[in-house]
């Protein structure tokens, strides 16, 4: 018999029952739930004067909704204000593990702060009404994004309803040049599978360049994971995985420490084990990478071109590719380093961690000046309360204040613009965000996706620069 | 949250246009609600009313379309939805069936459904028959030329009987007349497996204490 995948593993784990067609029901040991969509669910589960199966499952937040700006002192919109206050109220009814209500110290990203609190652990089954939970698959946990009507399921059951996905391994080679990170990696892999490339399939990140990457690395690999059509994306648990946990509040101690790692080791994938799906790449060969588009697929290197819809033999894609341009405002043939930027988003589920802000303010500090003239705002947004609060002992908000940059609090901020952090119709923005479509960052707002280090050289110079050169 | 449907008699309102779109039966603007609730007053919005509808307006207040067919007293109380072909058609939005729920209705009779809104439905005890255009076009005239015109429904059976007493069959698929005849949402059918759920989660937590830290 074949060995078992690091997502077989999981899915045995903690499968409750399943049907003979196939429908399962998978056991949930972290529910993750923010503004957004938990309200219906909440109010169906009071409508049916249904309690919450094990309230101690859920670790709530509040982030897409919440305004930024450290001088603002109250939410403005009322239909935020409205959802931010009903999660307060639905978390002071109902319960919660922890709950990380807007303007405490500890609040952020809900992807950023379930990790860094120990609330997620290695080996769980992770779900949350957000389609970016796949980030969580960095530290070997099962996690998915669910709709409100399944969030509300899984507060009354405990379960979730569902069939396994098929295996998929995309395995990269050697190690990734200086200046080329792990968005770069997965912008690249995107634009190679495409972005549905992943669909009905569990995507394990590995070999040595992944292994090679810092948990936050693998966080930004696994969150875009969904951008390649899989819902789930995950990296095999090692040392580093273990060591992460050491000092979480939430994470087990003493005698229940050891035995969580004991079982924690044994998270990858067997050597015989089959995967449905195989994908190679060679990690010494890979760029600095810029999307033109208006999807992540839509993606190329920073020294080549703005492509030819006609150079695109899909029929689809080439319409695509000429719609995109159009919305983009962009000429084939123009130099990727020749596009100027108006605005410079750092930030999100995808690039908002520590280690992303020290690898953005490094840029700015080597080339030791402010950001260009052309550049109307560059917004510098941690992921998590606890984030900023590293951040500014290590004292990278001066450094980007100093160039011009604004300093701002936890939140998913101009990701989505849900709160006042928008574009402009026709604004370019250099974006470490996950979803360049058409919109997202406000209406007209045209979003190239980079790395933190490609998007903090592109507001120093006002266009892309290759930060290889730097 | 779902009510069982057995038998249903009550006032049928008649709703004599095809292509009754989601947007119509509960207009975008209402659709940034935190809730499921309340949606009710705001069904038909831009029918039902001679002003522009916002969420939180007090409906009561509001000028009424006296030609629409809800504000007619004789359907006062309905809650038997007669309607034309492809009804429920355009955006996914679960709020159309939450808002006709809240409003009252009980079942929609029309020939033909669009399908997101049919699944949606089903989930929110709302039953939808489905009879041929002829037959419904019977039903209309019927309804019009009788005030206080009522249909009763009888899921287990399949019918719906006329005030004559003659009855209709419908047809309708196994599964869904279970999960409405019992009142099971989907969380209602995970919850049959509620021992099952909880005997795997002791064995778990035997298996993996460390999943259960308080903090
Ligand atoms: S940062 Fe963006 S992608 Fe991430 S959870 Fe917030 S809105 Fe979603």
């Amino acid at each position: 018999m074949a060995g078992k995948t690091l997502y077989d593993k999981l899915w045995d784990a903690h499968l409750v029952r399943q049907d003979p067609d196939g429908t399962a029901l998978i056991y949930i040991d972290r529910h993750l739930v923010h503004e957004v969509t938990s309200p219906q669910a909440f109010e169906g589960l009071r409508m049916a004067g249904r309690k919450p199966w094990r309230i101690d499952s859920v670790v709530a937040t509040a982030d897409h909704n919440v305004p930024t700006d450290p001088q603002e002192s109250e939410i403005k919109d009322p239909v935020s204000r409205e959802q931010v206050v009903t999660l307060d109220a639905n978390i002071r009814a109902f319960g919660a593990l922890a709950y990380f209500p807007y303007r405490d110290p500890r609040q952020g990203i809900v992807h950023v702060i379930g990790p860094e609190t120990g609330a997620v652990l290695p080996g769980m089954t992770v779900v949350c009404g957000d389609s970016h939970t796949s980030t969580h698959g960095a530290f070997a946990c099962l996690a998915h994004g669910i709709g409100t009507s399944e969030v509300e399921h899984v507060l009354a059951t405990q379960c979730l309803v569902a069939k396994k996905s098929k295996n998929m391994r995309i395995w990269v080679d050697g190690a990734l040049p200086e200046g080329v990170t792990a968005k770069d990696l997965i912008l690249a892999i995107i634009g190679k599978i495409g972005t549905a490339g992943g669909t009905g399939h569990a995507i394990e990140f590995a070999g040595p360049a992944v292994a090679a990457l810092s948990m936050e690395g693998r966080m930004t690999l696994c969150n875009m994971a969904i951008e390649a059509g899989a819902r789930v994306g995950m990296v095999a648990a090692d040392e580093k995985t273990i060591d992460y946990f050491a000092d979480k509040p939430f994470a087990p101690k003493g005698a229940l420490w050891e035995q969580a790692v004991a079982y924690w080791r044994t998270l990858t994938s067997d050597d015989d084990a089959h995967f449905d799906q195989e994908i190679h790449l060679d990690g010494r060969t890979l760029v600095p990478m810029v999307t033109w588009g208006t999807n992540p697929e839509q993606v190329t290197t920073i020294d080549s071109v703005v492509p030819d819809p006609e150079s695109f033999s899909d029929p689809v894609k080439r319409a695509a590719a000429k719609r995109a341009l159009e919305y983009m405002g962009l000429t084939p043939g123009t130099k990727i380093s020749e596009i100027a930027v108006d605005q410079v988003f750092i930030g999100s589920c995808t690039n908002s961690r520590i280690e992303d802000l020290r690898e953005a303010a490094r840029v700015v500090q080597k080339l030791g000046r402010g950001k260009a003239e052309n550049v109307k705002r560059v917004l510098v947004v941690p992921g998590s309360g606890q984030v900023k609060a590293q951040a500014e002992a290590e004292g990278l908000d001066r450094i980007f204040r100093a160039a011009g940059f604004e300093w701002r609090a936890p939140g998913c901020s101009m990701c989505l613009g849900m709160n006042p952090d928008q574009l402009q119709p026709g604004e370019r923005c250099a974006s470490t965000s996950n979803r360049n479509f058409e919109g997202r960052q406000g209406p007209g707002g045209r979003t190239h996706l980079v790395s933190p280090a490609m998007a903090a050289a592109a507001a120093i110079f006002g266009h892309f620069v290759d930060v290889r050169s730097l | 949250m779902m009510q069982p449907f057995t038998v249903h008699e009550g006032i049928v309102a008649p709703l004599d246009r095809a292509n009754v779109d989601t947007d119509a039966i509960i207009p975008k603007q209402f659709l940034k609600s935190v809730r499921r609730s309340g949606f009710g007053p705001y069904l038909f919005d831009e029918w039902r009313y001679l002003d522009r509808g916002e969420p939180g307006m007090d409906c009561s207040q509001r000028p009424k379309n006296p030609d629409f067919v809800l504000n007619q007293p004789r359907y006062a109380g309905a809650t038997i939805l007669l309607a034309r072909e492809n009804f429920g058609c355009g955006s996914s939005r679960e709020h159309a069936p939450w808002a006709l729920v809240d409003y009252g209705f009980r079942a929609i009779i029309a020939p033909s459904f669009a399908d997101i809104f049919y699944n949606n439905s089903f989930k929110n005890g709302l039953l939808l028959i489905t009879l041929p255009a002829e037959t419904v076009d019977q039903l209309f005239a019927e309804c019009a030329a009788t005030p206080g015109y009522r249909l009763k429904i009888d899921l287990a059976q399949q019918t719906v009987t006329k005030p004559d007493g003659s009855s209709l069959r419908f047809a309708i698929d196994p599964f869904r007349k279970e999960c409405l005849l019992n009142g099971w949402d989907e969380i209602g059918l995970t919850l049959r497996y509620a021992s099952e759920i909880r005997a795997f989660e002791a064995r778990y937590r035997e298996r993996y204490p460390f999943y259960f830290v308080k903090g």
